[in-house]
């Protein structure tokens, strides 16, 4: 099972937050916080496996991360998830949201912190469908960008919701954005990431 | 309503959406608190407004806002607006917001129920997955009990992306409302074959988690997932799978057999990494569960610790981090494996990686012996002294004991060697570990008797070098060794060389600023110094002086400690510094006073094992549970809550007056301070057992002389103590050369003798070391008889104890449908069986149900021409099943038929396949054919090891006759299966349609209460479901409950059941509203609108919906006129149809079940505030405790206590009315003593409960 799902940026600020189990508000922070205090310690050259906090789960539990650009990926799993699986998993998702933001909107061009803040609650749709209720929904990529795409159709034909994205490409142009690897390695799957054009 | 419209999308455009609130807050970096309260006003207004997409806009944001921590709880009724619309974009935003902050008291979650419902049933899948989504995350018991059958229905719904949803639901499901597991778990069985492969991943996944938790009820999958493994080639089924065999194979080693040679060609084959992993993982459980008898395992663990080693080497720390985590598994059952890479994992432990060095640590702990214990303790030493951060050097410290203690310090030959590294660790800087460095050090000076002298030695140079440890406020943790030291020098006095520099150490004033319990400690250890100190003087007449300079020494230096602020300090100090003194009057007048003062400490501390206490056996005889004295027969209950528990450990005379009244209280408390004893008396090291050989023999006195004390060059930081190591490889080539002397006398040849050749070390095995002292643990610390006990208790916690439920057992007809009611919480005397929808409460099913016979029994009516054949096959059954309980051996039971229900076919069938499978069957090369041997069981396989008959192939599709095939592209064995269940279906059909009059059927219900006869008497059916209209189509079933949440609430729960063979659709209900009581409407809707009812009903299908009323006055009952419309619709017309019915508002059902404490109950009816009543009951036959289930069930009361034939019982109003009952009972007549504080509602009550009694 998967416990939690944290997405939060170098400054330990929260990106998008998805609990499998209740947790009020205030402990919600306090396990984020703790999280990154643990996993920011941590060097890029170093394992993703991080043995739980005291907060969240207990010995059974695990952390799983992955440090991508400027932001983290946190899983917290118990024994039960394989471990390289998540790891893949982590990485079928950054792969997600880099080719949805792309969709979403062509002004972006590349997954950034800003993509996730703006569109958090897209972000949230892709992920409910690749993990429900804290289990592995869906491994099978074609499926999840497919479903992905009929819901967002379906939003599209009822008249849309968001408003206005446009407002937030200025505020993207004038960020400074750190090189973002072109390719990444996903472990067993090996996808190329589909080819965007820098800045 | 257009200008509306407009008016609100003009008001949009002003609006903050998502995407603008988080651009404000991020430009106002230094105000976010004030910009984002000002948000939230803004989406206040917002949510007030009536446009549902503002309202959605609103909510989105908040959704936002709750990640930052805000708490948007308040919104929760905004939400469920949201949820409820019709677009699929505002629903969407509704679910996510409630998926991230709704949870099990959240109030207003028990207003979804019909939305989600209808959400589920939507034409659009989007909608269904959506609502199936957040359900996911806020699924609460309610929810899951009334959505259950909703759910389970989508599991075979048409589109997989609907499917594989439902079916990772249904976990969440299980998790909530465990009832729901036997009955959906046959098509959750099935699942695991579906055509689509993300509804099979779904279905391995929900399977894996439940089965880790309670794996013995899925050992009868083993087959079906051995096929899968086989198959599949997803290779994220394939790692659930094989993470499940891995669960598995603890309980049936012959899986593991089965297991090893796939699992070793996937290791072989496979590219993925995680795969591998786990194909690792599981083979090293097969082989810890293996552990003995296959010889051909050597060559398994050798792949594992090989594949593993490539791991470990790997450059990517993650796969070094799995192989070392793996490493550990096979560790503890082949050490000698792993051992052989000790190289590989000491260089772990230089890794940059701190998990990493963790991990290689944890490893270290089980690769050390006798042999290499000293080297890897150096080696850790070293990195002690290497580590930077003080949370690795802590872990080092703690993993250098763990590692030295473990098992009883099974791995210490050499225990100077373990006392000097202690005494080096006390070094440490800053560490928080100060006390485990302590109690290892008492630990060993208690226990190894040999090694006090030394440690004595150690522990007063500490003592003396006091002023190193305590130097720095930042070493505060490490003074903790100083609380050790102290008190090892005084208890073993009799042991220093210089008893009065150390007595002198120990009164610095530099010890006042330790903290209290080390003065404590400290002033009374100085006492016991002080006894050997004059014991020593004595003995030589000529220092009488400086005896009397020794006392003198006390008198100056104790005054300090009298003075300390920490009161235990304070009055040993006091109390020894008056001893002292009256000790130096005596001997200023030349009394001899030493051995008087050394009889104060007189007798020797023996260790005892923190269980021993547990350990002692009770004398036959003994009943501890027995009263010593009776109890007397009358006191004051109200006593009873104020005591203090646990305080009155021993004194049981004491609390004679407070004793409660009753026998079951009193067990209770007795077991409650049996236990708090226990556990006094474990945790107390000092709890002396009796010993006859408890007086110290005095040693002559030791002389005063100066021997100078052996000083520690601290300025070498951490040195490791080589002198120790050396003296044990010499005394170990000692004990060597001693042993080959005698060998090689006989050789006439000459033994080498006191010379260190490293050589020699190699090929010296684990029994040849002889441990320089033993640890006395098991020998003198446990009482004698002392019973070998270990129970651990598992969490009582835990909700996935609620899911061990037998799946194998066939289900009952009963169980063949998913219980729908039951929303109230589990009441203390509540029926077991609810006879309302013929439903049985799970545990019942563990007992032989008369229901299965009744199921055999109508087998047999059908079949009367092959009853031979069945006699047979049931008596067959009848071994397996026993076996499958077991045991090997093959039961004939002559007339089984008699004795026991056999369950059908099927899983019988699976329960010998799965042995079948297990214990014949050749490991065939192709997996497909293996499949196939398991299905079907031939004739000619008739005898396998446990001699178990066949089942006639033709017996199963005699069951499936009537129903015609449906894929045609699916296996053989698939449409079995389809067609089982399919009937399965036809028969849940059938009983649904005639599930309320099963107990009309003669021989079956005879059969339950047979067997139930040796039951204590067993209570009635009951139901609160009442008629409450019916005619040729429809029947209509109701209940009535007051809303827990909400006091002027009431809410019915209506069963509608489709009697007629057409379909029943487009329902009303409606209810002319009187003054009191109206009918809840939606928003919007006119006071005489009716209700839909969110469902339609197919032919025989009864289902169940809630109406909500709201209701003033709850003092008189009430009736209110209510009219069913409903279209039947049949293949050629469709007709509109109409039922009457009254709905009948009881005082009974304002009433909740509320449980209350006998001392609360006690004070209300002190209180004076409630009014009187009281009735009378003749001729109730029936027993109290059917009584009083019936008034509880009924009526809504719990019961607060009940003595003999009496009983105190309570309940409350939705409007927080109490009422209490006083039931009592003698020859035939019911008395019941009533007090309220609303005499009206009182007398109504009465009245109902009196018309339930006359009814029965």
């Amino acid at each position: 099972m998967i416990k939690a799902i944290l997405i939060f940026n170098n400054h330990g600020k929260p990106r998008l937050i998805r609990f499998y189990e209740y947790f009020a508000e205030d402990l919600q922070q306090q396990i984020i916080r703790e999280t990154f205090h643990l996993v920011s310690k941590r060097d890029d050259n170093v394992c993703n496996f991080l043995e739980g906090g005291s907060l969240i789960g207990g010995s059974d539990y695990k952390l799983i991360y992955r440090h991508y650009a400027t932001l983290y990926f946190v899983f917290c799993v118990d024994s039960s998830e394989s471990e390289l699986g998540i790891l893949d998993l982590i990485q079928v998702i950054i792969f997600f949201i880099l080719v949805f933001v792309e969709t979403l909107d062509k002004c972006f061009e590349n997954v950034c912190e800003l993509d996730l803040i703006f569109h958090m609650d897209k972000v949230h749709y892709i992920l409910q469908e690749v993990v429900m209720g804290g289990m592995v929904l869906e491994t099978n990529m074609n499926e999840i960008v497919g479903q992905v795409e009929l819901q967002n159709r379906m939003e599209k034909s009822e008249g849309g919701f968001s408003a206005a994205p446009a407002r937030a490409v200025s505020a993207v142009k004038n960020m400074n954005l750190p090189e973002m690897p072109r390719n990444i390695n996903i472990g067993d799957i090996n996808i190329k990431v589909p080819s965007l054009s820098p800045f | 309503m257009a200008l509306k419209i407009v008016k609100g999308s003009i008001d949009r455009m002003f609006d903050k959406n998502l995407q603008d609130l988080v651009r404000g807050i991020r430009n106002h970096k230094e105000d976010e608190a004030k910009y984002i309260s000002t948000c939230i006003d803004e989406i206040k207004q917002e949510l007030k407004q009536d446009n549902i997409a503002v309202k959605a806009n609103a909510v989105c944001k908040l959704t936002y806002l709750q990640m930052l921590g805000y708490d948007v709880s308040w919104a929760a009724f905004n939400i469920v607006e949201v949820m409820s619309s019709s677009k699929f974009t505002y629903k969407r935003i509704g679910y996510l917001a409630a998926s991230q902050c709704f949870h099990e008291s959240t109030d207003v979650i028990m207003l979804t129920t019909n939305q989600i419902r209808k959400d589920l049933s939507s034409p659009n899948q989007y909608d269904t997955g959506v609502a199936l989504t957040g359900l996911s995350c806020f699924v609460t018991p309610d929810l899951a009990r009334d959505l259950a059958n909703d759910i389970m229905t989508l599991m075979s719904h048409t589109k997989p992306y609907i499917r594989k949803k439902a079916v990772l639901i249904m976990y969440k499901v299980f998790l909530k409302y465990p009832e729901s597991l036997r009955p959906a778990f046959p098509r959750l069985k099935e699942k695991l074959e579906d055509p689509d492969p993300g509804v099979q991943s779904a279905a391995v996944n929900v399977i894996c988690e439940l089965a880790r938790r309670n794996p013995k009820n899925y050992l009868s999958l083993a087959p079906l997932f051995f096929k899968l493994m086989t198959s599949s080639t997803n290779n994220w089924v394939l790692i659930k799978i094989i993470k499940l065999f891995g669960a598995l194979t603890p309980l049936e080693p012959r899986l593991g057999k089965k297991l090893i040679e796939p699992l070793t060609n996937l290791i072989h084959s496979t590219s993925a990494m995680s795969l591998l992993y786990e194909c690792v993982n599981t083979v090293i459980a097969v082989l810890i569960s293996l552990s003995s008898g296959m010889p051909n395992h050597s060559a398994s663990i050798q792949l594992c610790v090989q594949k593993l080693r490539i791991l470990i080497e790997d450059s990517d720390q993650n796969l070094k981090y799995l192989g070392l985590l793996a490493m550990s598994k096979i560790l503890k059952t082949h050490p000698k494996s792993v051992q052989s890479h000790k190289d590989l994992i000491l260089q772990c432990l230089d890794d940059k990686d701190e998990s990493i060095r963790l991990r290689a640590l944890d490893l270290l702990y089980g690769m050390v012996s006798k042999k290499n214990l000293m080297e890897i303790v150096k080696k850790l030493m070293l990195h002690v002294d290497k580590a930077e951060g003080t949370t690795y050097r802590d872990e080092l410290l703690t993993k250098i004991i763990d590692i030295c203690s473990q098992s009883n310090y099974q791995y210490i030959t050499n225990f100077e060697w373990y006392i000097s590294i202690l005494v080096e660790l006390t070094r440490l800087e800053g560490t928080r570990h100060g006390h485990l460095i302590a109690s290892q050090m008492l630990d060993v000076a208690i226990r190894v008797k040999a090694i006090r002298a030394f440690a004595v030695a150690q522990m007063a140079t500490l003592l003396d070098n006091a002023h190193l440890l305590t130097g720095n406020t930042q070493r505060n943790g490490i003074c903790e060794v100083l609380y050790a030291a102290a008190w090892i020098c005084g208890e073993f006095s009799e042991h220093l060389e210089d008893p009065l520099s150390t007595l002198e150490a120990m009164l610095r004033p530099k010890v006042a600023t330790l903290p209290g319990h080390i003065q404590a400690v400290y002033v009374q250890n100085a006492a016991k110094l002080f006894a050997t100190v004059l014991r020593g003087q004595e003995g030589a007449p000529a220092d009488r002086t400086v005896a009397q300079e020794t006392s003198q020494l006390l008198i100056d230096r104790l005054p300090l400690f009298v003075q300390s602020a920490n009161l235990e300090v304070q009055e040993r100090a006091s109390c020894i510094l008056q001893l002292v003194k009256y000790i130096q009057k005596l001997q200023q007048k030349d009394v001899e006073v030493a051995e008087e003062v050394t009889a104060l400490f007189a007798g020797e501390l023996n260790p005892v094992a923190p269980k021993a206490q547990k350990k002692v056996p009770v004398p036959e005889g003994l009943d501890l549970d027995a009263w010593i004295n009776e109890p007397p027969s009358e006191s004051e209950s109200e006593d009873e809550g104020r005591k203090p528990k646990g305080k009155a450990v021993f004194a049981k005379e004491e609390s004679k007056h407070t004793k409660p009244r009753y026998t079951e209280v009193d067990e209770k408390e007795l077991a409650k301070r049996r236990e708090v004893r226990k556990a006094e008396q474990a945790n107390n090291p000092f709890y002396i057992k009796a010993s006859p050989s408890s007086q110290k023999v005095y040693q002559d006195g030791v002389g005063v002389e100066h021997i100078p004390v052996v000083q520690i060059d601290l300025s070498v930081p951490l040195k490791v103590p080589d002198q120790y190591v050396k003296l044990e490889e010499e005394r170990r080539q000692k004990d060597k050369a001693d042993k080959k002397k005698k060998d090689k006398k006989k050789r006439r040849e000459k033994g080498e003798k006191g010379r260190r050749r490293k050589g020699d070390s190699g090929p010296e095995s684990e029994e040849d070391i002889t441990p320089a002292h033993m640890v006395d643990i098991t020998t003198e610390e446990m009482p004698e008889n002392a019973l070998p006990s270990d129970d651990d208790e598992k969490d009582p916690n835990d909700p996935h104890k609620a899911l061990d439920i037998d799946l194998d057992k066939p289900l009952a007809d009963s169980e063949k449908k998913l219980p729908v009611r039951t929303h109230r919480p589990d009441e203390v005397l509540r029926s077991p069986v609810d006879d309302g929808e013929g439903v049985e409460v799970v545990p019942e099913l563990k007992k032989k149900s008369g229901k299965e016979k009744k199921d055999k029994k109508k087998d047999k009516d059908r079949k009367k021409s092959k009853e031979e054949k069945k006699k047979k096959k049931h008596k067959h059954e009848e071994g397996e099943n026993l076996m499958g309980a077991g045991s090997e051996v093959p039961v004939q039971s002559e007339d089984s038929n008699e004795v026991a229900a056999p369950p059908p076919a099927t899983t019988t069938n699976e329960a010998s396949d799965l042995d079948f499978w297990l214990s014949n069957a050749p490991v065939p090369s192709n997996p497909q054919e293996a499949a196939k041997v398991s299905e079907a069981p031939s004739a000619s396989t008739p005898e396998a090891v446990s001699g178990m008959a066949v089942v006639p192939p033709d017996s199963e599709p005699e069951e499936a006759k009537d129903t015609e095939p449906e894929d045609t592209k699916s296996s053989k064995h698939k449409k079995k299966k389809q067609k089982k269940e399919k009937e399965e279906k036809e028969k849940k059909k059938k009983k649904k349609h005639h599930h309320h009059h099963h107990h009309s059927d003669g021989a079956g219900d005879e059969s339950v209460q047979n067997g139930n006869v040796e039951e204590e008497e067993p209570l009635p059916p009951m139901s609160n479901y009442a008629l409450l209209a019916e005619n040729s189509y429809i029947k209509m079933m109701c209940d009535i409950q007051g809303n827990l949440q909400d006091g002027s609430q009431v809410v019915v729960s209506v069963i509608f059941e489709n009697k007629c063979d057409s379909f029943i659709k487009a329902m009303e209900f409606n209810v002319l509203d009187s003054l009191n009581s109206k009918l809840q409407r939606p928003e919007g809707a006119g006071p005489h609108d009716g209700l839909t009812v969110p469902f339609q009903l197919p032919p025989g299908i009864s289902n169940e919906a809630r109406f909500v009323f709201s209701v003033q006055s709850i003092v008189m009952p009430q009736k209110l006129k209510g009219t069913l419309t409903f279209i039947v619709k049949t293949d050629d017309s469709s007709t509109h149809e109409k039922l009457d019915f009254k709905l009948h508002f009881t005082c009974t059902s304002y009433l909740i079940t509320t449980p209350c404490y006998s001392d609360a109950y006690a004070k209300l009816l002190e209180s004076g505030d409630l009014k009187g009543s009281s009735l009378k009951l003749e001729g109730v036959s029936q027993p109290f405790h059917h009584l009083l289930a019936r008034i509880c069930f009924h009526h809504h009361f719990s019961v607060v206590e009940r003595i003999g034939s009496c009983a105190s019982m309570y309940s409350r109003s939705i409007q927080g009315h109490h009422v209490c009952l006083l039931v009592k009972t003698a020859d035939q007549t019911v008395s019941i003593d009533a007090k309220c504080d609303e005499p009206g509602l009182l007398g109504n009550v009465l009245d109902e409960i009196k018309l339930t009694f006359s009814q029965c």
